[in-house]
């Protein structure tokens, strides 16, 4: 645009760039930490997907740039940007050959060199270029391939590398006697998808992906012609199975994945929650665990048996004090903060929060709290003669909360309150100017938010059956930031969303765990260069976001995304 | 407030009842809460420090070392403010991953550091080579800081407020754990210094040597950097920027670059406040930069942000009261184990600036100003 470059020398810099990426991927430690994760027995590993995903990007973005003309020169400038990767990885590996470099680079181990060099070491050089020159002309042929051939491939693909990722997950659905054990014979072997599995996979998605491509425009046709009351019949009727779907899943799925749809529904309740303080009304609350923390020892004080407890209540009783007290603490910590704005508020705010958690933690309130050795022997909670004891048990008990959570945002967010939140967000002078007590609705959402965080706080503990104040720490509040980012600010299904992909995916594969907050951090920075509205937008925010790009396209300033 | 209220809005509080009699009538509930907040914070330090004072288990020698901690504590601190607030100056934004760039640099200088002292260089040569360990922590925060911004912050310059927040708490997470996942979780160590361990006597009072090392190198520094914003002309370029970017780019100023240069010195002096953190401290650990960078964000907003002097005095004073406040307000009340509430000092005086004078000690009112 402003200079012209040779296209080639494009394509080797992107590969220049992509290796770069990879190198980092691999000194970070994931190439050798996910290597451990068969995507395919015995041919793909997760470790390998890394690298191979960066060559792919390079060929592609390589190749990029000139439109029409033939397709050699493309394929060859995708292959060249793919060598180029290829160049850095090998100089990595030679690298690690004559200096030891894991003194500094603890990942640097002779794990992760095999990994990269196909466990040939300096030897393995030619097949690595070669390799990334492929995979970089593959990438290259991606970006000329009409959308009715490639569309079909990518979805086969991402099916197949999906069904080999959760491969543990479905072994565990899928065993069973009968027709659901035949099926996982006929793809899985001992521990992950065996050839014959992705062939079956890869052949079952394609096919019926591009039948969709030739005949979804007719189911859609179908569905257009509906009438009003029978699209909403059949909505509900979707809606109805997946509730019916949801409830019966920890009867089929078992503790382990119980489990992490417990956490996954405890963060989704935290981000509801803190939805409506960033995402409703805009103010940007970075101590949002203290509320969660103050919901937890509540509970744990008032239900314990143990050491600190008070009064021993059932958590039935224990659960509205919770809330209550949340409640409070967001009006009592919100009005001081009521005059600050933007980022200041977020300072300020994670001030409040590390205050509380320093507090708790001191020896100051131990006699009270119990110090870092926390509150112990919360009791379950019982109806009658069921007692929530486990994930599958609490399973339920969350997702009754979510229920009730999503109800009470969705009337919140449709109510006078809701628009004058929003009112708020957009400009606050403006909203103040249109009558609108900034006083009493900031507040609100504060005290809004904080008794939703109380309640996921009071879930926590009788999940743990204790609580420390070590579970409390600034990083919960990072964590649910990211996850209402990542779905989109004030979108209620982009919580859902962002707490399955955040929360829910790093729980089923524990290596991403250890890389949980690297991904966090990419992931807030990359979301708001590409997509600031979120992965599931809220159609406001959406608009508000790119208002002023479509203003600066028009006066050619700017380009769109 | 003359604006009629809408009826239908929410009863939860009646601020307007109590609002209406002619003598308080601009004297609300929150003021009322607003002064209690500090009617109480205040009641404890002038509790604390009577107490403290009446039971003089503290003799004035422990005092001294109190403040001498205090004074190189807070001129760190000083240092990696300086960034903040030059950032802040220019682009209104709080870089909220600058913590990170001062671990950055504390880090790299660490493996420096411990080869000058595997080989016996750093006791043989310890000027040459404790000098070579801040270049390289100076030149790692620098370059860290320009990739930042280059990556994460440029492309977002125009975006509505919260998005480089966002964006940079997001820098801030990935900068952490990439140097978690490179180096380990553990805390390194760092080489001791033979010349720099014992004290020496200044003035008739016994100082460690490594803190007289700090004080004395961050004065320095900073007195370089404040002639570099006043007296050059680069210095001026930044400061016509921070005043007004659009009528500085009409009188021919390269925004780009004096943002570009903000940036670079700021994480210059957070480098060597890594190197000078880690000889006090002798450790470095991926989440070290955290709360100081936390701390030293506070010593901007005490300062008054974008105001550069400001931010050196912030520092001092935050360094001061956080290393004297827990002793001297919280013994005086029998609390147990004060100095585990340091940090509540420091985050309590950051929430106290916020709420009650944002434009700090020296700067202008910024906060109201919408960028």
């Amino acid at each position: 645009m402003s200079r012209y470059r040779r296209p080639w020398i494009v394509a080797v810099q992107k590969g220049l760039l992509w290796g770069g990426v990879a190198v980092f991927l691999a000194l970070v430690g994931m190439v050798e930490t996910f290597a451990g994760r068969q995507l395919i027995v015995g041919v793909f590993s997760l470790g390998l997907a890394l690298p191979v995903l960066t060559a792919v990007v390079a060929g592609y973005q390589g190749a990029a740039g000139q439109a029409g003309g033939a397709h050699g020169a493309p394929l060859v400038r995708g292959a060249l940007a793919g060598a180029a990767v290829g160049a850095v990885v090998s100089a990595l590996v030679v690298l690690g050959g004559l200096v030891n470099m894991r003194s500094m680079f603890v990942s640097a181990s002779p794990a992760m060199f095999a990994a990269l060099s196909f466990g040939r070491g300096t030897s393995g050089i030619p097949l690595v270029l070669l390799g990334a020159a492929a995979v970089g002309a593959v990438g290259a042929a991606a970006s000329f391939l009409s959308a009715g051939v490639r569309r079909p491939l990518v979805t086969a693909l991402s099916w197949t590398l999906g069904v080999g990722l959760f491969q543990e997950l479905l072994q565990i659905l899928l065993h069973a006697e009968g027709a659901r054990s035949a099926v996982r014979e006929l793809l899985f072997i001992e521990d992950g998808l065996s050839i014959r599995g992705a062939t079956i996979v890869f052949a079952l998605s394609w096919g019926s992906s591009t039948v969709w491509a030739r005949r979804g425009g007719a189911v859609r046709q179908w569905h257009g012609r509906l009438s009003a009351p029978q699209q909403r019949v059949l909505r509900l009727g979707s809606l109805g199975g997946a509730v019916a779907l949801l409830l019966l899943v920890p009867l089929a799925a078992g503790p382990f994945i119980s489990q992490v749809l417990v956490l996954v529904g405890l963060f989704a309740l935290l981000g509801l929650g803190l939805n409506i303080v960033v995402g409703f009304a805009g103010l940007l609350d970075l101590g949002y665990v203290a509320f969660f923390a103050i919901g937890a020892y509540t509970v744990g004080l008032l239900t314990s048996v143990g050491e600190y407890g008070i009064v021993g209540l059932s958590f039935w009783a224990a659960v509205p004090v919770a809330v209550a007290v949340s409640l409070v603490a967001g009006v009592l910590l919100g009005v001081p903060v009521l005059g600050i704005r933007g980022d200041y508020l977020a300072i300020a705010t994670l001030g409040f929060g590390e205050i509380i958690r320093i507090l708790v933690l001191s020896d100051f309130l131990r006699p009270w709290l119990g110090g870092s050795q926390g509150v112990l022997g919360i009791p379950k909670p019982m109806i009658g003669g069921f007692e929530f004891r486990g994930p599958e048990q609490l399973f339920y008990l969350t997702l009754a909360s979510c229920a009730l959570v999503i109800f009470v945002a969705m009337r919140l967010r449709d109510s006078r309150l809701g628009r004058a939140w929003m009112a708020v967000r957009e400009d606050e002078d403006v909203a103040e100017a249109m009558g609108i007590n900034l006083v009493n609705v900031k507040l609100m959402a504060f005290a809004m938010g904080a008794a939703f965080g109380g309640l996921s706080g009071a879930i926590f503990a009788v999940m743990l059956g204790s609580v420390f104040p070590h579970s409390f720490q600034l990083l919960i509040s990072i964590n649910v930031l990211s996850l209402i980012i990542v779905g989109g600010m004030g979108s209620m299904p982009g919580v859902i969303v962002g707490s399955l992909f955040l929360v829910g995916l790093p729980e089923l594969l524990r290596e991403f765990a250890e890389y949980r907050f690297l991904i966090y951090g990419a992931a807030l920075v990359l979301m708001m260069q590409l997509r600031p509205e979120g992965l599931w937008p809220a159609e406001a925010v959406k608009r508000e976001l790119h208002a002023s790009e479509e203003a600066g396209a028009a006066s050619g300033l700017r380009g769109g995304v | 407030m003359s604006l009629k209220i809408p009826s239908g809005s929410f009863p939860l509080f009646n601020w307007e009842a109590s609002v209406q009699s002619s003598l308080m009538r601009r004297f609300t509930v929150v003021d009322l809460y607003l002064w209690a907040f500090r009617i109480v914070v205040l009641a404890v330090v002038v509790w604390g420090t009577i107490g403290t004072i009446m039971a003089r288990r503290y003799p004035g020698e422990v005092w001294i070392d109190f403040v001498v901690y205090g004074l190189s504590q807070g001129s760190i601190y000083a240092l990696i403010a300086l960034g903040y607030t030059m950032v802040y100056g220019i682009l209104r934004m709080i870089n909220f991953a600058h913590g990170e760039v001062f671990m950055s640099g504390a880090y790299t200088g660490y493996f420096v550091a411990a080869a000058f002292g595997r080989s016996g260089y750093l006791d043989r040569n310890p000027v040459v080579s404790l000098l070579v360990v801040l270049a390289v922590a100076m030149i790692t925060s620098t370059a860290i800081a320009l990739l930042l911004e280059r990556v994460a912050y440029r492309p977002l310059r125009g975006s509505p407020r919260l998005v480089p927040l966002i964006a940079a708490i997001g820098a801030s997470f990935f900068l952490q754990y990439a140097f978690r996942g490179f180096f380990g979780s553990g805390f390194q160590a760092y080489p001791e210094t033979q010349v720099l361990k014992g004290t020496w006597a200044i003035a008739g009072i016994n100082i460690l040597r490594t803190q007289a090392v700090v004080i004395v190198a961050a004065v320095l520094m900073m007195l370089g950097l404040y002639a570099f914003v006043m007296r050059t002309k680069t210095g001026t370029a930044m400061r016509a920027v921070s005043e007004d970017r659009e009528a500085a780019a009409l009188m021919g100023i390269d925004v780009d670059r004096a943002i570009v240069i903000a940036f670079a010195v700021g994480a210059s002096m957070a480098g060597a406040a890594g190197f000078l953190y880690a000889l006090v401290f002798k450790q470095v650990h991926f989440f070290m930069g955290f709360i100081p960078g936390i701390k030293a964000f506070t010593a901007a907003v005490l300062g008054g942000i974008g105001n550069i002097p400001g931010a050196m005095l912030g520092g001092l004073f935050l360094g001061l009261f956080e290393s004297v406040g827990p002793i001297l307000f919280l013994d005086g009340l029998g609390i147990v184990a004060p100095y585990q509430l340091k940090d509540v000092i420091a985050f309590t005086m950051l929430v106290m600036v916020l709420i009650f004078r944002p434009s700090g000690i020296m700067g202008e009112r910024l906060v109201v100003k919408k960028a």
